[in-house]
């Protein structure tokens, strides 16, 4: 039995002087294998050509669409509507800054993170042209590969009580890209390091264990193994920074 | 308005585009890349089987070398390729691969022993060597003697643009995201930066560079299936030919990718294939090896796509309420595979599809994938007809792939050819000094305003831009698919025409204020038309079949005639693009011959003297 959609979406336009933030109301015939990809276009194309959404790959692989879906966030072009019930609310991602309607900046918090967990390599060795790329067991690479697949949607943040109470939270994503580092046996950072980094309420600290961050990622990434894993060992890190001949 | 100074503009920040600025920001350049979406989110991260480079570690790759990897290369190509370049790209990639790996990249690696693979449907055993063990290592792909195919489980794309813009970070470079571009600024000689409009604010803005790279990936998104992102509508190819100087070459090689799922058009990897995956048609009847008993699944994706559709037209498809398709079996791979090798594909078959491919076969057909054309480049990158304008991945035609690309080959030439261009780019800049005339700026960001202020006025008409769109998809349909034939390609030509004068008559029906998509929608599409134009009309002329342009009514490949690269400009105002060719390839390391699948009949280059 085909359905009627009723879908409530946020609305709000910061560049024009007579838009203020409200909701607007739209109804939409269910077809087979619907998905809000799907749904949100043929509201644009056949009844508000103006409503701003982001989505680029389209197939769940670069975090483009996430939005507040029902009251949870996720990412909108792998979410069917035969799984949601026919009223249908669509919110932006709290915590980013809005763009329009359901779109939001996500790049430029994420792009702050990588500066501030210095998201990448950090090693003395210059890349020679002529040796053998150096030898890596493919358990590590395949380990470093499953904290690699964060895409970087911001649901993880949005749904972070410690990340609304502290912006400057690094969030389940920064702690998960450190913890990437710190598997890669490429990455000479000493334990010391990691620990300015993370080892504070921005940080591992800040985090007041509520875990919504696993319970939303839509690549399904063990989020709170990383942040006990790096509770544990940056709290080695901290407790030898108290024993003056311990530190390095 | 905004103005930016910077000495390298890269527009485009997907593999291809960071990896120029990379080059240039190591050097001590100023560097800003523009890009529709933030870098990470480029489509490079969808591209999930790997990356080829000859290094030749694992088992089954074992005896590769550049030389090999060129001849595949080349008959993959249809001998449709620019062979210099495709020799500089081979011998290249193996250095790539090994950069990548310092900088990051989680490759997969060579573990010592027995282990088995999957052959077709069948069962093989391979070992790998203990002095191998920790390095590099490869699976199978389509049209290639050897496993050469390096991966990171099947988000390789993922993992090494995430690596790339880490990169990028490190050293400084500048990515203005949510920005795209309307034009290019150049004097007629020089180009000096573009115009863009912001997506966040609808602002307009001047980039003013002393060398500016186009890098926006391909255009599938002229046509209604594809596997592409939203965001490939060919915006950078647009601008270049916009300019009335620079050509584009080869529009009408269009690689389609045999398995995009039905519904919906997404891709999965070609992995699957390489992997040991197999094909069924609706009596569950492995049907490849059938028409090429060699390679089977394996053959090229031109080879492979029009063999599906040819079997689908025998009545072997499996009829759907989105049309016919066929199978792709993974099944007999085993949940370990899938969990460590093939989780994008596991997840996308249960998210999209809601089918688990260890239970059920995956609905496939051939759908749209790949452009081969782009803006024509010489082998250091820069494009034809203007100076300091460069070119790098799917949307360059470099030209390695020629009239079809290998899996595998487009994701080593963004990083290789972001190497080599990224290198010469450095070069240029070195020596090279430009003025930026404030009269050439102001009436290039004055024809954007105007054309803005235009569409919210509907000064010229009300035609509804998403209409116009659907019109160019059912145009391109009707005559620019896997096998074509002059009296379709004409209606296809006759009906883009119209298309393109409806595309000048498009009036918003939003405001049009802030990041107005049908704003957005309204500025590009006109650029779609005439590159769904350039398509066409290359297809029409081009009387010959060769790579994944094939005519039914000129079935063989016509190398007497058709050993050439199509060039085709846009003259102001004209309504058809003007078409020149060049040869194909200046060297001739392999000469025409046979690729060793899809059977075609050949014409050859000798029997113009006879």
């Amino acid at each position: 039995m085909a359905r009627n959609l009723t879908f409530s979406i946020f609305r709000y336009n910061p560049q024009d002087p007579a838009s203020t933030p409200h909701t607007d109301t739209f109804v939409l015939d269910e077809t087979n294998h619907m998905t809000l990809f799907i749904a949100l276009n043929r509201l644009r194309e056949e009844q508000d050509p103006g409503l701003q959404f982001d989505f680029c790959c389209r197939a769940g692989i670069c975090g483009a669409c996430a939005m507040v879906v029902n009251g949870r966030p996720g990412l909108a072009c792998h979410t069917k509507t035969k799984d949601l019930p026919d009223k249908i609310t669509l919110m932006p991602l709290p915590f980013f800054t809005l763009v329009g309607d359901l779109s939001v900046d996500t790049g430029t918090w994420f792009r702050n993170m990588a500066k501030r967990v210095e998201s990448w390599i950090h090693t003395e060795k210059e890349f020679n042209a002529e040796a053998l790329e150096e030898r890596m067991s493919n358990d590590v690479a395949e380990q470093i590969y499953e904290l690699e697949r964060c895409i970087e949607c911001g649901c993880c943040v949005a749904a972070c009580g410690s990340a609304i109470l502290r912006p400057d939270f690094l969030g389940a994503a920064g702690l998960n890209r450190i913890a990437r580092f710190l598997l890669d046996p490429r990455d000479q950072r000493t334990r010391r390091e990691y620990f300015d980094v993370v080892g504070n309420d921005q940080g591992i600290f800040g985090c007041m264990g509520l875990l919504a961050c696993e319970d939303v990622c839509p690549k399904h990434l063990p989020l709170q193994d990383q942040l006990g894993m790096l509770r544990w060992k940056m709290g080695w890190a901290g407790l030898m920074n108290l024993l003056p001949w311990k530190r390095k | 308005m905004q103005t930016f100074h910077t000495d390298l503009l890269c527009i485009g920040a997907g593999l291809a585009g960071e990896r120029v600025a990379i080059e240039a920001a190591a050097a001590g350049f100023d560097v800003i890349c523009l890009s529709l979406v933030p870098a990470r989110r480029s489509h490079s991260s969808a591209a999930q089987g790997g990356m080829q480079a000859a290094l030749g570690n694992c088992a089954m790759g074992e005896g590769d070398c550049p030389d090999v990897h060129f001849e595949d290369t080349v008959k993959g190509s249809d001998w449709g390729c620019d062979q210099e370049v495709a020799r500089l790209f081979v011998d290249s990639a193996p250095v790539a691969m090994r950069q990548l790996a310092a900088w990051g990249v989680p490759w997969n690696r060579v573990v010592p022993g027995k282990s088995t693979y999957f052959k077709g449907g069948k069962l093989f055993e391979k070992e790998e060597k203990k002095d191998k063990e920790g390095l590099i290592t490869a699976r199978a792909f389509g049209g290639t003697a050897k496993w050469r195919t390096c991966y990171t489980s099947d988000g390789t794309g993922h993992t090494v643009l995430y690596t790339m813009d880490n990169r990028a970070v490190q050293l400084g470079v500048d990515v203005h995201d949510k920005t795209e571009v309307l034009s290019l600024i150049h004097d007629g000689e020089n180009c000096l930066g573009a115009v863009a409009r912001c997506l966040k604010t609808g602002a307009l803005r001047a980039y003013l560079a002393r060398a500016t790279l186009i890098a926006t990936g391909g255009f599938g998104r002229i046509y209604r299936e594809s596997t592409n992102a939203v965001i490939n509508d060919g915006g950078g190819l647009i601008i270049a030919l916009d300019t009335g100087l620079v050509p584009l070459g080869n529009m009408e090689a269009v690689q389609f990718h045999p398995t995009g799922i039905v519904p919906t058009d997404i891709l999965v990897t070609e992995g699957c294939r390489g992997d040991g995956g197999t094909l069924l048609d609706k009596d569950m009847h492995r049907f490849m090896p059938d028409y090429e008993p060699e390679k089977a699944e394996l053959a090229s994706r031109d080879v492979v796509s029009r063999w599906m559709t040819h079997h689908m037209r025998q009545g072997k498809g499996v009829p759907s309420p989105y049309g016919d398709h066929l199978w792709l079996d993974i099944r007999h791979l085993g949940a370990q595979h899938l969990a460590t090798k093939l989780r994008e594909v596991d997840e996308i078959c249960k998210n999209f599809l809601g089918i688990d491919p260890l239970e059920s076969p995956i609905p496939v057909r051939p759908t749209q994938h790949y452009s081969m054309g782009g803006v024509r480049t010489n082998k250091d990158g820069a494009a034809y007809g203007l100076k300091g304008l460069f070119s790098a991945g799917e949307a360059a035609c470099w030209d390695m792939h020629g009239f079809n690309r290998l899996g595998g080959n487009s994701l080593a030439e963004t990083v290789v050819a972001g190497m080599i261009v990224g290198a010469k780019m450095v070069e240029f800049l070195q020596g090279h000094q430009v003025s930026y005339p404030t009269n050439v700026v102001a009436d290039a960001a004055k024809l954007q305003q105007e054309r803005i202020q235009r569409l919210i006025a509907r000064s010229d008409g009300s035609e509804n831009v998403y209409m116009v769109r659907n019109a160019m998809f059912d145009a391109l349909m009707q005559g620019a698919g896997i096998f074509r034939n002059g009296s379709d390609l004409q209606m296809c030509l006759d009906t883009l025409q119209e298309v393109h004068q409806r595309a000048r008559q498009i009036g918003l029906r939003s405001n049009g204020l802030g990041a107005n998509p049908e704003l957005a929608m309204a500025l590009r599409l006109p650029g779609m038309v005439r590159l769904a134009l350039c398509v066409a009309y290359g297809a029409l002329q081009r009387t010959e079949s060769r790579g994944s342009h094939a005519r039914e009514d000129y079935p063989e490949r016509n190398d007497r005639d058709w050993l050439v690269r199509t060039l085709a400009t846009w003259q102001p105002d004209s309504e058809l693009p003007t078409l020149n060719y060049e040869p194909a390839s200046q060297v001739w390391h392999i000469p025409p011959g046979e690729r060793g699948y899809g059977g075609g009949k050949i014409i050859s280059a000798d029997s113009k003297k006879q």
